[in-house]
């Protein structure tokens, strides 16, 4: 009854989202603040139905109904709760559920926003109920997660064990609230292009409209990736983080349109200026979200994340994409150009530094974009079926972001409209010969070969003490009193220690990945009970093997003794070999050791045999300085978005919008 | 400066040209000098010619693992026969296998062939789906009739 219910909402949702649609358009074309009304209750219950509906797929999970085909094939009687509820968006179905939930939810979100412009509102409403519609439909009609089997069977196919995970099971929530917090930019922007006229007031409005959006789900999204990367990190037991695998930079590519967007919006709120910029920029960001979803689900990119893949499915995703995507474009193409925002400024300038910033961004993105996308257009162009692996990455991406990493610091410090570049030297100079010293001291320290690295250590520390140099700047920390320092750093608005958090915090990253990329030590050997095995500065003996059994799995549970190289500072660690019987699945489960900030990374493999006959397994052991930094300057840099959104001038702006479920 | 232009708008199109073109260059010039070295072409045995993967080339080779092929010589190192059904490849690699590979199934690994063409491989990639055939082995197999989707699944 409950999964009939559920089944039932989901169409009902499609429905009330074509009746918000409809409803939005007649309300703008008849100019009725009656008619608009109604469409944005249709906008509130589409989104509760969208509740409803989730809210009775998880009942199913949670109950194991394995009369329904989504959970017979997600789950299973013996898993625990929360991989039960996680079930629930593990699957392409369940997922796609959930993606239309945080659309209609942020949907309803924008409906009960106050202060925006009858016009821009409605044609809002509009479009958000345009995609709501889409994806619904794409849902109800061929993907739904409440198709029954019969006869139903005992026992699920239980999800798949790499995804029983803590981490795993909040990645997806957030990651969407994120890629599709994009839509209401996306709505936004298609508004602006409706409704917005040139040189007026209109240009700054809307970047302060747009800009709590673009935030929130940049934040979002970077809390989102960087749960994933930390997934990968300690579950696959490959040692690495980032493997530029096409999924991941499906995900990367929405991240660095949405910190473009979030930037120049900045411009287009304070100076009127690059408003067709930002619009383009809140289009592609939405756009790319798309493009992910469709890379993910329809199989076309070989992938080791990539799930549910279904290249019919694939099809009518392009389908939405194009026509979406498309329609916006062409909107762009054709009202853009008489959409002058205005605003006259120099090269040297607050607006101008964060045009340069645009500029590395979208061309890092594009270069992302080339190299998810080459494979594809090869092999469509001569059937060759080649790979684009993490050197090319390396080779473009990474000294595009290099070269703004260089220029960033001096942005904050510029004034708008006309910055005084000399002025800004003088501040960064103590910053930049401190930061040049940590290189050469990184460079005498650890390895004279690798120059490279310490040229990344000596940027990440720029980023780090030229932000800081900032705040030091506008407090007048060391020049004036102690009190007047804290009275003027109380006085700095929330948005100045976001930027200041975000862009430590991207120094913070820096460090902790070219540390943790450039000076990690790996070793692998069998090793038989009581064998040990060295990696840099410690060593690792293996002290006992034994079979455990978990709620639902089997395995093999290495207890293993970290110490330094003489022996200091022991600490015991457990690796774990686990196997799956409901999926037939093996997985390896890491032991982690946190040293400080390095993480001493063990991995349980194969059993085999000694030459002498005993039992061995292969473990295979990192040491990865400085790898705590690369999860906790995403988390800072999230934290930092987060501060912005609460400074009081966006909120004024978005007035009651808080208050909406 | 005379030669800027007098308009302060086409001045300002004129900084936003100069700031552009050095930054699109620099992307363009990177990209196309990393897609000449960073691109990994993939082949199944019976594509893999000399001429095609000359030894030493790194490329991608794809297969089904032949059962019965599997040889763990104890210190680490593994050796397996991949098969496309028409003709095989000896491969040999140290190091941890992925947790899902199996005798019968899909597999794609990372390497180069060595001048006796057995195939030394730095990489064996697994996914995390039980049922998962790489795309590109399934349409190799599939080209040669030889797709039979069963393989690809495990005995469960």
């Amino acid at each position: 009854m409950i999964v009939e219910t559920g089944a039932f909402a989901l169409i009902l949702a499609f429905a009330l989202a074509a009746l918000q649609t409809g409803l939005a358009t007649a309300g703008r074309l008849r100019r009725s603040r009656v008619l608009a009304g109604a469409a944005e209750g249709a906008a509130l219950a589409a989104a509760l139905a969208v509740a409803v509906a989730f809210a009775a797929l998880i009942f199913a999970f949670v109950v194991s109904d394995f009369s329904v085909a989504n959970v017979a094939a997600n789950s299973h009687t013996d898993k625990p709760m929360l991989y039960k509820v996680a079930g629930a968006w593990g699957s392409h179905e369940g997922s796609l559920v959930l993606w239309c939930l945080v659309l209609t939810g942020f949907g309803a979100v924008l409906a009960r926003a106050r202060n925006l412009p009858f016009g821009l509102k409605t044609s809002a409403v509009a479009t958000q109920g345009l995609l709501g519609v889409l994806f619904l439909a794409f849902a109800v009609f061929t993907s739904s997660p409440f198709a029954r089997l019969n006869p139903a069977p005992f026992q699920g196919a239980s999800l798949n064990p790499l995804l029983q995970d803590p981490a795993l099971a909040f990645h997806p929530p957030l990651l969407y609230a994120g890629y599709v917090g994009f839509s209401v930019c996306f709505s936004l922007a298609v508004a602006a292009l409706i409704e917005g006229r040139a040189n007026s007031a209109f240009w700054p409005a809307w970047g302060r409209w747009v800009r709590p959006w673009a935030l929130a789900s940049w934040a979002f999204l970077t809390v989102g990736i960087t749960l994933g990367a930390f997934w990968a990190y300690y579950e696959l037991g490959w040692g690495g983080w980032w493997f530029w695998d096409p999924v991941e930079n499906a995900s990367f590519m929405p991240w660095l349109a949405g910190a473009a967007l979030l930037h120049s919006a900045v411009v287009t709120e304070r100076r009127g200026a690059l408003a067709g910029w930002t619009t383009f920029l809140a289009l592609l960001a939405f756009t790319f979200s798309m493009l992910g979803a469709f890379l993910v689900r329809s199989g076309v990119l070989t992938s080791v994340h990539a799930f549910a893949v279904d290249p019919q499915r694939g099809m009518m995703l392009l389908a939405i994409l194009g026509v979406t995507a498309g329609a916006a474009f062409a909107l762009f193409a054709w009202r853009a150009p008489r959409l002058k925002g205005g605003g006259m400024f120099a090269p040297v300038s607050r607006e101008g530094a964060l045009v340069l910033n645009n500029l590395f961004l979208t061309a890092a993105c594009a270069t992302v974009l080339l190299g998810t996308l080459y494979p594809l257009i090869l092999e469509a162009a001569n059937g060759s079926t080649i790979s684009v692996g993490p050197p090319y990455f390396a080779l473009t991406f990474v000294p595009l972001m290099a070269v703004a990493f260089i220029i960033l610091p001096a942005g904050p410090l510029l004034a708008w409209k006309r910055g005084d570049l000399k002025g800004v030297t003088q501040r960064l100079v103590v910053a930049a010969g401190l930061a040049v010293l940590l290189a050469l001291l990184g460079w005498l320290m650890f390895e004279p070969r690798k120059a490279l690295s310490a040229a990344g250590i000596g940027l990440g520390a720029w980023l780090i003490l030229g932000t800081l140099a900032e705040t030091a700047e506008r407090t007048r920390l060391f020049r004036a009193s102690l009190a007047e320092t804290l009275r003027r750093a109380r006085g700095l608005p929330l948005g100045a220690w976001g930027t200041t958090l975000a862009h430590a915090g991207l120094g913070v990253f820096v460090l902790g990945a070219v540390v943790e990329t450039g000076y990690r030590v790996e070793a692998a050997r069998p090793l038989a009970v009581g064998e040990a095995i060295k990696a840099g500065k410690w060593t690792v003996r293996l002290d006992e093997v034994r079979i455990i059994e978990g709620p639902n799995y089997l395995a093999e549970q290495g207890r293993l003794t970290v110490t330094l190289r003489s022996g200091a500072a022991p600490r015991e660690v457990t690796a774990e070999r686990r196997f799956f019987p409901a999926g037939g699945q093996t997985t390896t489960e890491v032991g982690l050791d946190f040293r400080g900030l390095d993480d001493v990374y063990v991995v349980l493999g194969e059993r085999g045999r000694t030459e002498a006959g005993a039992p061995a397994w292969n473990v295979r052991v990192w040491w990865n300085p400085w790898a705590r930094l690369i999860f906790l300057g995403p988390a800072i840099m999230a934290l930092g978005g987060v501060l912005s959104l609460m400074d009081r001038r966006l909120r004024l702006a978005v007035g009651k919008r808080r208050a909406a479920p | 400066m005379s030669w800027l232009p007098k308009s302060p708008k086409a001045r300002r199109r004129l900084w936003v040209v100069m700031a552009v073109a050095p930054v699109l260059a620099l992307a363009v010039g990177l990209s196309l000098y990393a897609m000449r070295d960073s691109v990994t072409f993939f082949f199944s045995p019976s594509e893999a010619t000399a001429d095609k993967a000359p030894a030493g080339r790194v490329v991608r080779l794809g297969g089904l693992v032949e059962a019965g092929s599997v040889v763990r010589d104890g210190t680490g190192q593994v050796a397996f026969v991949v098969t496309d059904n028409v003709a095989t490849t000896r491969v040999i690699y140290r190091g941890d296998l992925p947790d899902l590979f199996r005798e019968g199934q899909g597999v794609v690994a990372q390497g180069a062939f060595l001048p006796d063409r057995s195939f030394r491989a730095t990489q064996v990639l697994a996914k995390h789906d039980e049922n998962y055939m790489p795309r590109e082995v399934a349409e190799r197999l599939k080209a040669k009739g030889e797709w039979r989707p069963a393989d690809g699944k495990p005995a469960s």
